[in-house]
């Protein structure tokens, strides 16, 4: 096993068990923020306690994920300079920058207003609770704007050129606003709050199978539905505009999406590959299934191609992504999932303009119910594979085009890599084991219901409480 | 060179100095307390602990990214070289990170709790280990080439003076986080805070002594600057007010002030910082590479201020009204939730 003596293979490998695993915990952070934001919205308005308690339960699942979020992200930051130092020397005068607007608009303010709006029910007024929750949502999801911008700009450099080797930013706008860089960031936003929508759904859907606070949970059920109604066909759509930028931007990716050894000429209406077992040394695919005349339709929405689409046998093997049927079938997954989603909540809002959700009928739902929890970590799914179609299919570059792979890694020795990617894998499934553990833990122990509402008993006595002496930083109802 | 390029990196050294400091001071309280929690007794006082540092440790943290960000976009070459360099002693702070994060949560929920105390308390001292190792390596120097780049070998940063920094850096932890916890507790738990506070003072001053003595006997390059003309005059200075400030912290710990304790220990924290950031300028990679070698480009420097600078007075104005929302002194032992 030599690869365990090469420090870029053991590099690569590292950065991605951290992105992979990392990039569980940022889907609920930022998209369920968005649902918080509407449920305690919706407690101001009518002032419906049902909707405070809501939003008081779904925040304990909230922070449980938070934490590992903010804990995994940590070394995903310091790794570019301990294990990716050559590339950071390169192009830090730009891709750093974008980390440090980052950690400064967005992290400090989801952190700066966490507290508060976990902790802080019973110290403020609601409406500066209210406050704090938009500001953690709006933190998170500046997140995804920031660090997809960079992550664009490693996909379509643009912006500056790399002289002697270090990219010099000639024009701030366009780097930051590079041709992949608004799509993505739509396709990354809509993916975490797809995914945190059927995730609640999914849960929510859980309680009123066993019969538990049904009615409670379907009003969540209901307002997730409802959310999804915009978002699923949408992101179908984004989706469908990442697939025609790639197309136009990285032909290698777009023929390893597809694993298309041979050059099709632009005007041609060629098949979909549905499956296939792509060969990467014979370089041809050895069996496969398409259907015919569905590829550009798939593309560009149109019966025949405009240009055309480059073979992989274009390049020479050191110019293009290996991999093939990781690449390949990660794409077909992410597809899948998508229309399915879609599907089930089209089929769902059928039954609900049927009358068939409501209070008294909704339990008798119990095969869709049952697979919407099954669904529920579908999304998550989907995200890992579009990250893998994304960055494994940029390979071997870094920089697209730019910064190969092989170039940009530090020259460490590979045993120091070893021991921290095992200590990594070791940790990660410890914590992963955990969350799922104190996770499912929080959803049997089911919502407090009991909880005192903000602002009806306790407003009047915070009113009179001396402002030097407060003694207690819990809620009420952990102080017995 | 004109007076442009060598202003922005001086503003950006600054700026970093800053961020560093605020991660120091208020990190520093959090790792001091999780380290003052492997002595906890009971439960309930490890407990208390904890729920001190529940709202704030996250906000504390992030003054590391943000730090760790800015490093990187103004000046690329050090953050590449030094955290290449410095790769087991950075791990080594990770891991302990990541343990202390999610042991608050998890303790939270979990009816083994000591299982959570030791990652709350193992992870807050292996985070500081690292740290401290990581400064010792970068003041005693990193071996670099010509343009910059590391060409030591792994281990450089293992000597036993950075043992020394990393002794002294722990045992100021423990003072700020006991200083901190005087002003969070009450009774009888405040009491043993006073008395680990004025250990940790005394602890904390020989590191001190020890450091100053050997530094200028070590640096070379330092040595020149710090006994020629007008500098002499600050470093002699500082080790003054550094013996008066520990003074009036040591009066303040017997008075049983609670306030003016954290505030004299701050202020040792400050001039610390001053003291190393008077050593280590003009260089980020002391003593081979400057700030101006190093520097990014002037107008990624000039666009970094634009959107970071500007907004330091933001997050240090939401930060602050965190920190008065949840004023007062822990009672109880829950972390918070629910
Ligand atoms: C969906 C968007 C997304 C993606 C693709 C990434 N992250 Fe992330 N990251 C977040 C969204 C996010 C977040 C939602 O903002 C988190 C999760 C929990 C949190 O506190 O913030 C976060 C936390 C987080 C933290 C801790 C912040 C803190 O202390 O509060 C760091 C340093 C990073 N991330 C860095 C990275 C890097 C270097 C990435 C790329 C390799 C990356 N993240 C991918
Ligand atoms: C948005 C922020 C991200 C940035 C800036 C980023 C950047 C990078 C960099 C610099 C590398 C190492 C160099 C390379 O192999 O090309 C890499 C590799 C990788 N990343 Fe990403 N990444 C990001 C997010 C993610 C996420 C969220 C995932 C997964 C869920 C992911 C999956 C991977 C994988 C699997 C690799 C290894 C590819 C290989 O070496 O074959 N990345 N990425
Ligand atoms: C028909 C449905 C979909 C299509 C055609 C599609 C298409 C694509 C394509 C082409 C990419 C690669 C972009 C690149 O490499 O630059 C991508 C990435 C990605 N996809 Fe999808 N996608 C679909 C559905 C979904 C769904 C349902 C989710 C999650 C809920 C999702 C999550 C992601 C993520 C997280 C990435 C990586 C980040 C990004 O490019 O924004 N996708 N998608």
């Amino acid at each position: 096993m030599d690869f365990l003596s090469n420090a870029v293979v053991l590099s690569r490998m590292q950065f991605a068990l951290t992105a992979i695993f990392h990039m569980i915990w940022p889907v609920l952070t930022t998209g369920m923020a968005i649902y918080l934001i509407v449920i305690e919205g919706m407690w101001l308005k009518t002032r419906n306690k049902d909707y405070y308690l809501h939003a008081r339960f779904w925040s304990k699942l909230y922070v449980l994920n938070f934490g590992i979020g903010v804990a995994s992200g940590i070394p995903m930051e310091f790794q570019f300079g301990t294990n990716w130092a050559p590339f950071s020397e390169a192009t830090g005068d730009f891709f750093g920058s974008i980390l440090g607007f980052e950690a400064s608009m967005a992290f400090m303010l989801e952190a700066g207003f966490l507290g508060i709006m976990l902790f802080g029910w019973e110290r403020v007024p609601p409406i500066m609770h209210y406050i704090a929750t938009i500001m953690v949502a709006f933190g998170a999801n500046l997140s995804i704007f920031w660090i997809l911008s960079a992550n664009s700009w490693l996909q379509t450099p643009a912006g500056g050129a790399f002289i002697e080797g270090k990219f010099v930013v000639s024009d701030y706008f366009q780097a930051i606003f590079n041709p992949f860089m608004v799509n993505s960031i739509l396709h990354m936003f809509f993916a975490t709050l797809e995914t945190s929508l059927f995730m609640i759904g999914g849960i929510s859907a859980w309680y009123i199978l066993n019969k538990r606070h049904s009615q409670f949970f379907a009003l969540s059920f209901k307002i997730v539905l409802a959310i999804a109604i915009a978002v699923t066909p949408l992101q179908l759509y984004i989706g469908h505009l990442s697939g025609e930028q790639v197309y136009h931007y990285q032909p290698t990716k777009l023929a390893a999406m597809e694993a298309q050894w041979e050059t099709i000429p632009a005007g041609e209406s060629p098949s979909w590959s549905m499956v296939a077992i792509p060969n990467d040394k014979a370089e041809q695919n050895d069996w496969e299934v398409s259907i015919p005349g569905l590829l550009s339709y798939i593309l560009e929405i149109k019966p025949k191609l405009s240009e055309p689409v480059q073979g992989l046998k274009d390049y020479a093997p050191e110019d293009r992504p290996h991999l093939i049927g990781l690449i390949y079938y990660a794409f077909r997954l992410m597809i899948a999932i998508g229309v399915f989603l879609a599907a089930l909540m089209a089929f769902t809002t059928l039954q609900w303009l049927r009358g068939k959700l409501s209070t008294e009928n909704i339990t008798q739902q119990r095969w869709l119910l049952r697979i919407w929890l099954l669904s529920a970590p579908l999304g998550y799914i989907a995200i890992e594979s579009g990250w893998i179609v994304r960055c494994v299919g940029r390979q071997p570059w870094t920089v697209y085009g730019e910064v190969r792979t092989v170039d940009a890694a530090s020259n460490l020795p590979p045993g120091d890599i070893l021991t921290s990617l095992t200590g990594f894998a070791i940790t990660y499934t410890i914590l992963a084991i955990a969350v799922i553990y104190f996770g499912s833990r929080i959803i049997r122990k089911g919502p407090n219901l009991n909880l005192p509402i903000p602002g009806e008993q306790l407003q009047s006595e915070l009113d009179t409480t001396p402002a030097e002496f407060l003694p207690d930083s819990r809620p009420v109802e952990a102080q017995q | 060179m004109e007076p442009l390029q060598n202003f922005l990196p001086q503003v950006w050294f600054v700026i970093l100095a800053l961020f560093l400091f605020l991660y120091v001071m208020l990190d520093g309280f959090d790792l001091g307390v999780g380290i003052l929690s492997l002595t906890a007794s009971t439960e309930e006082r490890r407990g208390i602990l904890m729920t001190s540092l529940s709202n704030v440790w996250d906000a504390n943290e992030t003054w590391l990214v943000l730090m760790g960000g800015a490093l990187f976009g103004a000046f690329p070459l050090a953050y590449s070289t030094i955290l290449q360099a410095l790769y087991i002693p950075i791990m080594i702070m990770l891991f302990g990170l990541i343990f202390r994060a999610v042991a608050f949560e998890f303790r939270e929920h979990s009816n083994r709790k000591l299982i959570w105390n030791l990652a709350f308390g193992i992870g807050s001292l292996l985070a500081a280990v690292g740290q401290g190792f990581a400064l010792g390596g970068v003041l005693k120097g990193i071996a670099v080439d010509q343009s910059g780049h590391f060409v030591g070998s792994n281990l450089d940063w293992f000597n036993w003076q950075s043992i020394l920094v990393t002794l002294t850096l722990i045992q100021g932890y423990v003072l700020i986080g006991s200083t901190y916890l005087i002003n969070k507790t009450e009774g009888k738990l405040q009491e043993i805070h006073y008395s680990t506070a004025k250990l940790a003072a005394f602890t904390t001053l020989i590191g001190a002594v020890l450091i100053t003595i050997t530094t200028p006997i070590f640096y070379i390059s330092a040595r020149e600057r710090l006994f020629s003309a007008p500098l002499v005059y600050l470093f002699a200075l500082i080790p003054l007010l550094g013996i008066l400030l520990i003074a009036l912290l040591i009066r303040s710990l017997d008075q049983r002030q609670e306030k003016r304790s954290f505030l004299w220990t701050i202020l040792l924290f400050l001039l610390t910082f001053l003291g190393l950031g008077l050593i280590v300028f003009p260089y980020i990679i002391p003593t081979q590479i400057t700030i101006y070698q190093a520097a990014a480009a002037p107008s990624s420097l000039v666009f970094m201020i634009v959107f970071i600078g500007f907004l330091i007075p933001i997050m240090l104005a939401y930060n602050i009204y965190q920190y008065i929302v949840f004023r007062g002194k822990v009672a109880g032992e829950y972390y918070g939730g629910e």
